[in-house]
């Protein structure tokens, strides 16, 4: 009994003498924990800076009324909103014309925005009501459901800037309230007061159009996911599918350190294969391993979830195969820079799950701070992201994914010359 | 080749690889005749590896140059006249042995009949048609070292580098490495063979070379490779009983070495074991064992090479 302690100190020793020299372990058991909190930290806490982000939204006036423009200026100056009324200036060029409501619709529509506010004609002249009903124009507020939070966040600021930003036509609306409501002040009349006072303030519901149950009449349409089943799933199956290519890719690159340690790399090139056809065949596989799977996924998504698959098809082809064909040459390069397999399974996992969640995999990109959406767009999980949304979600044509695959393709063959660049090393001694 | 003689099987002249500071081959010159069966032997780090490693073409020289059958070594010519063996079990685990050659067959360039044929031969070469489909991780040791040598030579070379072939095999298996090996002969290939089993080298090949320090510092048939290093002596080995205490110093009063507890002495005739055993008892020494031995490779390769540990 008295050698247990002993023995079990001898292990102890060994299993820390072991990690110490073990760099892999070592990244995986302290830095990888340390560099997915300060990613969640980013990515939710703001970069050091409390609050919540500001929410893009689009206004157009088709009103033209001095109240419709009072509010309009008060939604530009809205410190949580990042309001515009025209599109952005380019360096150097004339000053665009101002939104009109179908420009609007179209930006939503894209994904340029996830909201905007339409004010129609007439709205100057019944801006707001105490109450339900009334003759108001009601406020159009397009939106992007991909986007859950936007339509909520837009809708009760809007009430708000109306407080605070029309308040003598509060007070004129106000006045026939008072008449009607205080004379005499019978226990009645003083619950009849504060009755249409509370039901004031409310925020717009996220589904169907919505009337008088604000100071300002709000009639809200999702304007890209109204005619569709379930396509958000695509986001998901996207998201999920390139991370999980991108393990399997670095897998796949993994066999060439396999083969390295094992000789048989030393055998294959001492045949009549070139060091390039290996890499670009070792590539190939991995690409069609990556294919297999996103097809898979995405099957799944449509048997189970309802994805409408077949109709997408040119879009999820083309965009499976530039992510493919990206993630491939990924497993590539981080095979060629490693020197082990263990080095290259703990530098896989660490970049790959930082790629994944800056990059969108496990928490969409809109609802992180902006400089973190910029920073996943350095992630190939972005780009892919964003191209299954335009197919699935935005149903936008095939020639609209041209972004996302000259930058998946560009970085692909980027990569793979740089892979094969490092691969030098096995190819002489 | 200017005389229109057929090019030599491989030729090594002054060839130099340099790793920083170490000089793993220091101007190795060689040549290898056609179905000649080379022995190359040395202690660990003495160059061997590197040099199989240059005839492969996967090594970059400093200087000189290898030549196999006329071609520069590592050219796809050369490639196409030569199979490599390494000494590590080469080979996709996963995969059948059928599938593993194939694969091999395929990284030479071979296609239809010529592919067929040849993990044809090989698996009935190697003795293992019998276990074409079973995967790689499922067969015996001697069975993985056998489809690691067939896979080197699915594309029937010429010349066929074995490095070290029966590294880890049961006796049994070292035996069928040595049949193939001989059938590979006879079938006309040239053969390069690297081996720390000196009794291997003494057994297949004709020629042999030691290297050591990226030299070869002896090259030529065993006999007279012995010859050149002992002549016409022989080894006597003489054990003693263990109440024996001063048999080093009457070892070497008489000319002898005592190493491992026993006395060596080299003679020119048998007969003289005689007069050293007449000595010995005449001394007192208790004699237990006494043997007389013909220098053999192994004895020459420690002569030549040192007793030294190497790292």
């Amino acid at each position: 009994m008295s050698v247990m302690p002993a023995m079990m100190a001898a292990i102890v020793r060994n299993g820390f003498r072991a990690l110490r020299r073990d760099r892999g372990a070592l990244i995986l058991s302290f830095v990888l924990p340390v560099a997915f909190f300060s990613i969640f930290g980013m990515i939710f806490g703001g970069m050091g800076r409390s609050g919540t982000p500001r929410v893009s939204v689009l206004v157009v006036d088709e009103d033209r009324s001095e109240v419709s423009g009072r509010l309009v200026r008060a939604l530009l100056q809205e410190p949580s909103l990042a309001a515009s009324t025209r599109p952005k200036t380019k360096k150097g060029g004339p000053v665009p014309p101002d939104y009109t409501a179908a420009g609007a619709e179209t930006a939503v529509k894209q994904g340029d925005v996830p909201a905007a506010l339409i004010i129609p004609r007439g709205f100057g002249a019944h801006p707001i009501a105490l109450g339900p009903g009334g003759e108001r124009a009601p406020i159009r507020l397009l939106h992007d459901s991909s986007d859950p939070v936007a339509a909520q966040m837009v809708g009760g600021i809007l009430q708000k800037v109306v407080m605070t930003a029309l308040p003598d036509t509060m007070a004129k609306v106000g006045m026939p309230y008072f008449e009607k409501y205080s004379g005499g002040l019978t226990p009645q009349q003083r619950e009849n007061i504060q009755s249409a006072l509370t039901r004031a303030p409310n925020a717009p519901s996220q589904t169907g159009p919505q009337n008088g149950t604000g100071f300002v009449a709000l009639e809200v349409r999702d304007v890209v996911g109204e005619k569709k089943q379930n396509s958000m799933i695509a986001f998901y199956a996207a998201g999920i599918g390139v991370m999980f290519l991108l393990f399997t890719a670095s897998a796949a690159g993994g066999s060439l350190l396999d083969e390295a340690e094992s000789g048989a790399l030393d055998r294959i090139l001492s045949a009549r294969v070139s060091m390039t056809t290996l890499l670009a065949g070792k590539m190939a596989y991995s690409a069609l391993l990556a294919s297999a799977q996103l097809t898979l996924m995405f099957l799944w998504a449509a048997l189970v979830f309802h994805l409408d698959l077949f109709p997408h098809l040119p879009g999820f082809i083309v965009m499976t195969a530039a992510t493919a064909f990206a993630v491939a040459s990924f497993g590539m390069l981080l095979a060629s820079v490693s020197h082990t397999r263990a080095q290259q399974a703990s530098i896989s996992t660490l970049i790959i799950l930082t790629m994944s969640a800056i990059g969108g995999s496990m928490f969409p990109r809109f609802l992180m701070p902006e400089a973190m959406q910029k920073v996943g767009l350095l992630t190939f999980n972005a780009w892919a992201i964003d191209g299954y949304t335009k197919v699935f979600w935005r149903d936008e044509p095939v020639l609209h994914l041209a972004p996302q695959v000259a930058v998946l393709i560009g970085a692909g063959m980027a990569l793979f010359l740089i892979a094969r660049r490092f691969a030098r090393r096995w190819e002489y001694s | 080749m200017a005389s229109g003689m057929p090019a030599l099987p491989l030729r090594l002249d002054a060839v130099v690889k340099r790793f920083g500071a170490l000089t793993a081959v220091d101007g190795i010159s060689m040549e290898v005749q056609e179905r000649a069966c080379l022995g190359l032997l040395g202690p660990n780090g003495a160059g061997k590896s590197t040099l199989i490693r240059s005839i492969a073409g996967r090594v970059r020289l400093d200087s000189g140059s290898i030549r196999v059958f006329g071609h520069p070594a590592g050219s796809p010519a050369a490639r196409a006249e030569l199979g490599w063996v390494p000494q590590e079990l080469a080979l996709y685990p996963l995969l059948t042995c059928r599938e593993n050659l194939e694969a091999f067959g395929r990284y030479q360039g071979l296609r239809g009949k010529a592919l067929s044929d040849g993990i044809g031969w090989c698996l009935e070469w190697a003795a293992l048609a019998d276990r074409a489909g079973a995967q790689v991780k499922t067969l015996s040791g001697g069975m993985r070292r056998r489809l690691n040598m067939a896979a080197g030579l699915v594309h029937r070379p010429r010349i066929v580098l074995l490095d070290e072939p029966t590294v880890g095999v049961d006796p049994q298996s070292r035996n069928r490495i040595f049949e193939m090996v001989a059938e590979l002969r006879d079938q006309g290939a040239t053969v390069i063979y690297t081996t720390h089993y000196m009794e291997e080298a003494e057994r297949l090949c004709d020629t042999i070379a030691i290297v050591d320090h990226g030299h070869v510092i002896a090259q030529g048939p065993q006999a007279e490779l012995v010859a050149e290093s002992f002549g016409s002596r022989s080894d006597v080995l003489m054990r003693f009983a263990s109440t024996v205490e001063n048999a080093a110093s009457w070892a070497a009063a008489r000319g002898g070495t005592l190493e491992d507890g026993a006395a060596h002495f080299a003679v020119e005739k048998p007969t003289d074991i005689g007069p050293l055993l007449d000595a010995a008892i005449g001394d007192g020494l208790e004699v237990i064992d006494v043997v007389l031995r013909r220098p053999n490779l192994e004895s020459v390769f420690l002569q030549l090479t040192g007793r030294d540990l190497r790292p």
